[in-house]
Formats: structure tokens, C-alpha cells, sequence
């Protein structure tokens, strides 16, 4: 009993090449693997020859194995809606015992006698903060992909790629310390400078102090995605087919055009899957945002000037001190985040899933 | 007629001139990028509004725009539009590795100067905001013990959840099933924090720890599991899809039951690509913070019981130390920030090795 597995698993090295199994749909292995079951016949007890197939038993151990991952895969869908159920639990009393508004007031004092607490500037950090981000993040990434994929010597291209995966593995802890022990500095200097001379754009008007403002945390965010946007969508780039690329050559495009005739329009799926995985990093994104922003609790377009904050962060500095109530209004928060990036990953994914071809591959 | 034919024979002798696309002269391009950095130095110093930082920006928007113009008045609208993109993209992989080897660089040097015994075998009990010493032996203990716990929950439940996806589900269910892990993987690790903080720590705890909530290891190795196991359930599943149906077959075929045939046939042609898989996974759960900050609490003193008591984390002692007002707090964080990347990084790089020899490859 224990030979027999063993020598078909050695088989299978051969079989590999025999089958290129990604060229089967999804769920084909399993199709051809029902057969066995349905073919089983009951009553059949060894009539001799080669003998019948054992009866299928009610409680066997095929039918216990396959409770087992039955009950492993509805874990996923349990453990996601007992998120949504602890959470709501929890957040309900602190909820009810706000004095102001949830939505609409700016400031964080649920510890307080009387608990005020409002989600709305804190959000509104978030959001912002993930999205100039994303905003510098998403054109340098394609661009260093592209450049990795398609400009780079072929040895340059993939050592550098191989750098780029294990980037996108450095704690984002290490990335908030680096922004506020290094790059504060330098984002202060240039803050100093944008409010000198274009102190009449909004977004850099202030009189300081400046420097831990939604720039350091989005421009800190933005170098934490870059390398998982980038080596998600080198990936996909690398995935177009040379007799695509070949074909856009020989009609007499330029590198340019093939890039965009080509590549581009091929890989657009895994982009906007790429970009969605980095825009939910950096909407979840926590302790390098605690680490680089300045904690204000108001709603101000203004990018310069110490300030900002969001969801996350804000959970991490004043889970410290919180109280019952003061848990209870942060788990509050923690929920709406959850909405927030529920409603991303959502969307991403139905957008990914109608081009079912490449959920294998990019996303 | 014959002519006719003379007449246009000397035609193609003057062809050759032509027939190549005029292009610029090699020394164009540096001849532009010296010409604006010029220019750019001359307006930055002359109007005075900036320094050498201003001046290199400036300079590098003067050369796409002298490269587009010089090369659309030679060679061509296209050529020129060809010429700038990829200036642009070379610029931004430029000015992308900037920042990260900066990242890189201070945590090299920075990281070095308590890199010692002490740092590697003492914690920071008793550890005041005056003693230069103090360690990260309590943060290593727990992220090992947490990490540990954490993969020991996810591994088993995240290889059969595959398993059920890939080889047992049918419809949509197991449609529900893919869809959700796949939603599961953007869940914020805070958000995962609160979830075990609401559900373990404040509700189930305090039924064996006399009412009231305790904070533990266990609790971040809960939270640490629910990120880790979309991640183990993707690629497993991926590897599963992989193995080839003959492989299959002939288990069948020799009268090999369903279960057996995946436990041992399926499972170990797929184990490397699982292997890889699950260590990717740990590396992205050793360096979380948040929901070790959340659950288990820190702490200063080692504590071995992932069952009892505050433990801390390396990645929340980095945060910790880099709070820290005192004098001797950065350089520990800068220690603990490398020791964690080395951790993760050395996970990752045999993670990836092991996927290049992985026979299945994709």
C-alpha cells in the first residue's frame, strides 16, 4: 500500500510534459476525477476476475475526507462573516453611547464621560492618503515594469525583478521607520519650498510646522506599493505573447507603439488587478502611516502641513489608552474600514472575473 | 519604349540617401541633457527659487522636452513620441531605486550598530531610558512562537480548503468559496486584529482567564492565520491545478479510493509549489504589526507561554523602540528592522528558489 503512491508519483515527472495542464479549464482534473465515484456499483462483493469496485460505504472514509475540506472551505466564508459579526458586536454599544454624530464630527474622545467620536475625517484621511499614493505610485510602477520587461537586458531584467519580489516582502514597519527617521527630512525641505512659492494652491498653503503630513505618508505609501505593483505587472507583461509583439514589430511600430498596441492593451486586466491589490495595501496600510503622520482630527485638503491621519493609524496610536467604550468606537472604525476595502476587493475582483482567462495567471 | 527605360535608370542611384530614416547623431542625447542641465542651473541660480535637487528636476523636463523637439524636427513624430516614452521610463525606474536603495542602505548601516550578543540574547526588561543596552531576545521568541502557532493553524486548514475548491467543489459554492479568498486576501491586517480582539481576547478569553481579557501570543497567532490563509489557499490551489490528470488516472485506475489518491498522490507530485507557498506566506505574517500591537500587547519580558500574558513581536518592537523617547531606542529599532528583514528575506529567497525547482513550474 505504502509503494504503490510513490511510484505514481514518480510517474507523474513524465506525465507532466505529456499534459499542459493549465491549458485545461479550471475544476477539468477534478471532472475526470469523479469517474471512479460514479462508477462504483453497490452490492458489488469481489465477484471474481479482476474483482468489482468496494461498495460504497455511507460512512466511509472517503465520505469523512471529504466533509473535512468541505468544512476547511466554508471556514473562508465563516471566518469572513464572524469579522463582520464580531465586529459589529462589539461596535455596537460604543456606537450607541456616542453623543455626536458617527458620520459627520470631526474628533476622536471616546473615552471620555461623555464619548464623542466621529469616523469622518478619518476616513476621509484614508482615502486620501491611499489615493496620492496610488496616484504617484501606479505610473512609475508600470513604468519600472515595462522597463524590467521590455527595455532591460534580459539577465538586468530579471535579477532586478527577482530584487523588486523581494522588496515587495520588506515589512511595512521598516518602511515607516526609514520615512521618519530618513525621508522626513527631505520631505520637509521640499514642503518648506512648495508652501514659499506656491503657498496659493490650497493644498500648500499653511504657515507649518511641516513635514509629518499626508505628502511623507502617502509619498512613504506609494514607495511600499511600488514593488508590488511593479513585480505583479512585470509578470503580466512578461506573459505577452512574442508573436503579438513580433507582429506589431514587423507592421513597423516603433518600441512605443508595440508597447502599446501590444502589451498594454494584453495586460490591462492584470494592471487593474495589480493596482487594486496595492490600493488595498494602502487603504489597510497601518503602522507605517502611524509612524509618519501627524495625528489631526480634522478634514483639510492640505498636503503639506503637520497632519493627517486614518482609520488604521488612528487605531494603532490610541488602542493604548482606550477604554471599553474607547475599544468599542475603535472596532466602530475598523468596520467601516472593512466596508471600505471589502467594497475595492469586490469590485477588483467582478472586474477580473468577467476575463476569467487571466484569474490564473495575473490576479 | 527602351527609352523610356534609360531615362529612369539613374533614379535608383540616388535612392540610398534616402532609404534609411534620418536619425539624430549619437552625441544628441547628452548634448541635450548637458544643454538643460545648463539652462536649468542658469534659471534655478539666476532666479534663485531652489537648490542642486530643483535643478536636476528641472533639467530632466527640459531634456524630454529638447529630445521631443530636436527628434520630431529630424526624425519624425513618431520616432520623437518613441524617444520620449522611454526617457520617461528609464526616468522612473531611475527615479524609483533612488528611494529604495536608500531604504535598503540605512538599514544596512543603521542596522550594524547594535548588531551584537546582547542585542540577540537579552530582553528589555529593566531596561531604562538611560542603559544603552537591552534586546530583542523576548521579540524574537514571540514572533517565532507566533509565526509558528499561526502556520501550524493555517497550514492543514488551507491545504483541504484547496483541496475542497479544487478537487471536490462544484457550482457555486465553490465559486463562493474561490471568490471570497480571494476577497480575504485584501482584508487589512488590522482589521483581522480587531476581528480576534473582539472575538478571542474580549469575548472567549475571559471564560478561562476569571473574566477578564488576556491578552496573548495565541491570540496574535489567530489574527496572523486569518492573513496567512488566503495566500496558502491561493497557491495551493494553483499547485493542485498543476498536477496532471494522468497522475490521477492511474491511481484510479489501479483502484486507488478518491481521498487516498489526493493525500497520496496529488498532494506530494504538488508539495514543493505548496512548500513555496506557505513560506511566502509566513514572511508576509512575520512582519506584521498591527495585530500583534492589538492582541497580544508587547511587552518587555520574555515570555515563552504563548497562552499567558503580553508577548511582543520583532515587527512591534520596532514600532515600540522607534516611539521610544529615549536616546538608545533608534538604533535597537534600526537592529530589530534588520533582524526582521533578514528573517523575512531569507524566507522569501528559499520560498523562490524552491519555486524554481519546482518540476511542475508553471
Amino acid at each position: 500500500m505504502g509503494e504503490t503512491p510513490h511510484r505514481s508519483a514518480d510517474a507523474g515527472t513524465g506525465g507532466t510534459r505529456v499534459t499542459q495542464s493549465h491549458e485545461r479549464p479550471a475544476g477539468a482534473s477534478a471532472h475526470v476525477a469523479e469517474a471512479p465515484v460514479s462508477t462504483r456499483t453497490p452490492g458489488g462483493t469481489g465477484l471474481g476476475g479482476g474483482g468489482a469496485l468496494p461498495r460504497a460505504r455511507a460512512f466511509g472514509a472517503e465520505r469523512a475526507f471529504r466533509g473535512l475540506t468541505l468544512a476547511a472551505g466554508s471556514a473562508v466564508l465563516i471566518i469572513i462573516a464572524a469579522i463582520a459579526v464580531f465586529l459589529v458586536t462589539k461596535a455596537v454599544p460604543a456606537l450607541r453611547a456616542n453623543t455626536e454624530s458617527f458620520w459627520t464630527f470631526e474628533g476622536w474622545f471616546p473615552n471620555d464621560a461623555e464619548p464623542k467620536f466621529g469616523i469622518g475625517a478619518l476616513a476621509f484621511g484614508t482615502v486620501l492618503s491611499a489615493a496620492l499614493a496610488l496616484l504617484v505610485a501606479v505610473p512609475v510602477a508600470l513604468g519600472i515594469a515595462l522597463y524590467l520587461s521590455h527595455y532591460a537586458p534580459r539577465r538586468v531584467g530579471t535579477t532586478l525583478g527577482f530584487l523588486i519580489d523581494l522588496l515587495a516582502a520588506v515589512p511595512s514597519v521598516v518602511f515607516g521607520l526609514w520615512g521618519r527617521e530618513i525621508f522626513l527630512q527631505p520631505v520637509h525641505d521640499f514642503s518648506l519650498w512648495l508652501n514659499k512659492y506656491f503657498s496659493w494652491i490650497p493644498l500648500f498653503g499653511g504657515d507649518g510646522p511641516f513635514g509629518k503630513s499626508i505628502l511623507l505618508g502617502s509619498l512613504v505609501l506609494a514607495i511600499m506599493v511600488l514593488p508590488i505593483i511593479t513585480s505583479l505587472s512585470r509578470e503580466v507583461f512578461l506573459q505577452t505573447p512574442t508573436a503579438n509583439e513580433e507582429a506589431a514589430l514587423a507592421l513597423g511600430a516603433t518600441r512605443w507603439e508595440m508597447l502599446r498596441t501590444a502589451v498594454l492593451p494584453y495586460g490591462r486586466p492584470g494592471i487593474i488587478a495589480a493596482v487594486m491589490l496595492g490600493l488595498g495595501r494602502a487603504l489597510g496600510e497601518t503602522i507605517a502611516l502611524a509612524m509618519t503622520l501627524g495625528i489631526t482630527f480634522n478634514i483639510s485638503f492640505n498636503l503639506i502641513e503637520n497632519g493627517g491621519n486614518s482609520i488604521a493609524a488612528n487605531i494603532a496610536n490610541t488602542f493604548g489608552e482606550a477604554n471599553e467604550t474607547g475599544r468599542g468606537a475603535l472596532i466602530a472604525s475598523g468596520l467601516v474600514l472593512f466596508a471600505i476595502t471589502l467594497i475595492v476587493n469586490i469590485t477588483a475582483r467582478a472586474i477580473i472575473y468577467r476575463r476569467r482567462e487571466f484569474t490564473e495567471s495575473a490576479a | 519604349m527602351s527609352t523610356a527605360v534609360t531615362t529612369h535608370r539613374p533614379r535608383p542611384a540616388a535612392q540610398p540617401a534616402t532609404l534609411r530614416a534620418k536619425r539624430l547623431p549619437w552625441y544628441a542625447a547628452p548634448a541635450i541633457a548637458l544643454a538643460a542641465l545648463v539652462v536649468a542651473a542658469a534659471v534655478v541660480y539666476g532666479v534663485g527659487i531652489g537648490g542642486p535637487v530643483l535643478v536636476v528636476v528641472l533639467a530632466a523636463v527640459l531634456y524630454l522636452a529638447g529630445l521631443f523637439a530636436a527628434a520630431n524636427a529630424v526624425e519624425g513624430r513618431r520616432s520623437a513620441r518613441n524617444r520620449t516614452w522611454s526617457a520617461l521610463i528609464h526616468s522612473a525606474f531611475v527615479l524609483a531605486v533612488l528611494p529604495l536603495a536608500s531604504v535598503v542602505w540605512t538599514l544596512v548601516s543603521n542596522g550594524f550598530e547594535r548588531l551584537d550578543g546582547n542585542f540577540f540574547f537579552t530582553s528589555m526588561n529593566n531596561i531604562g531610558a538611560r542603559d544603552p543596552e537591552g534586546g530583542a531576545y523576548h521579540a524574537i521568541v514571540g514572533t517565532l512562537e507566533q509565526v509558528g502557532i499561526a502556520t501550524l493553524i493555517t497550514v492543514p486548514l488551507g491545504i483541504l480548503c484547496a483541496i475542497y475548491v479544487v478537487e471536490y467543489g462544484r457550482g457555486r459554492f465553490a465559486f463562493a468559496i474561490r471568490f471570497f479568498v480571494d476577497v480575504m486576501t485584501g482584508i487589512p491586517s488590522i482589521v483581522s486584529g480587531l476581528f480576534v480582539l473582539a472575538f478571542w481576547v474580549l469575548i472567549v478569553s475571559p471564560w478561562f482567564n476569571d473574566g477578564r481579557p488576556s491578552f496573548s501570543g495565541f491570540a496574535a497567532a489567530l489574527a496572523l492565520s486569518v492573513l496567512m490563509l488566503p495566500t496558502v489557499v491561493r497557491s495551493t490551489e494553483e499547485m493542485l491545478r498543476l498536477v496532471p490528470a494522468p497522475l490521477r488516472e492511474g491511481a484510479y485506475a489501479l483502484g486507488v479510493p478518491k481521498w487516498k489518491t489526493i493525500l497520496r498522490v496529488v498532494l506530494p507530485t504538488a508539495l514543493p509549489g505548496i512548500v513555496t507557498g506557505v513560506m511566502l506566506a509566513i514572511a508576509r505574517a512575520a512582519g506584521e504589526t498591527a495585530p500583534v500591537l492589538l492582541v497580544a500587547g508587547g511587552g518587555a519580558a520574555i515570555n515563552f507561554n504563548p497562552f499567558e500574558n503580553n508577548q511582543s513581536s520583532l515587527a512591534l518592537f520596532v514600532y515600540q523602540q522607534a516611539g521610544d523617547a529615549s536616546r538608545y531606542a533608534p538604533a535597537r529599532a534600526w537592529t530589530a528592522a534588520l533582524t526582521l528583514v533578514a528573517l523575512v528575506l531569507i524566507l522569501t529567497i528559499a520560498a523562490k528558489l524552491l519555486a524554481r525547482r519546482n518540476r511542475l513550474g508553471r
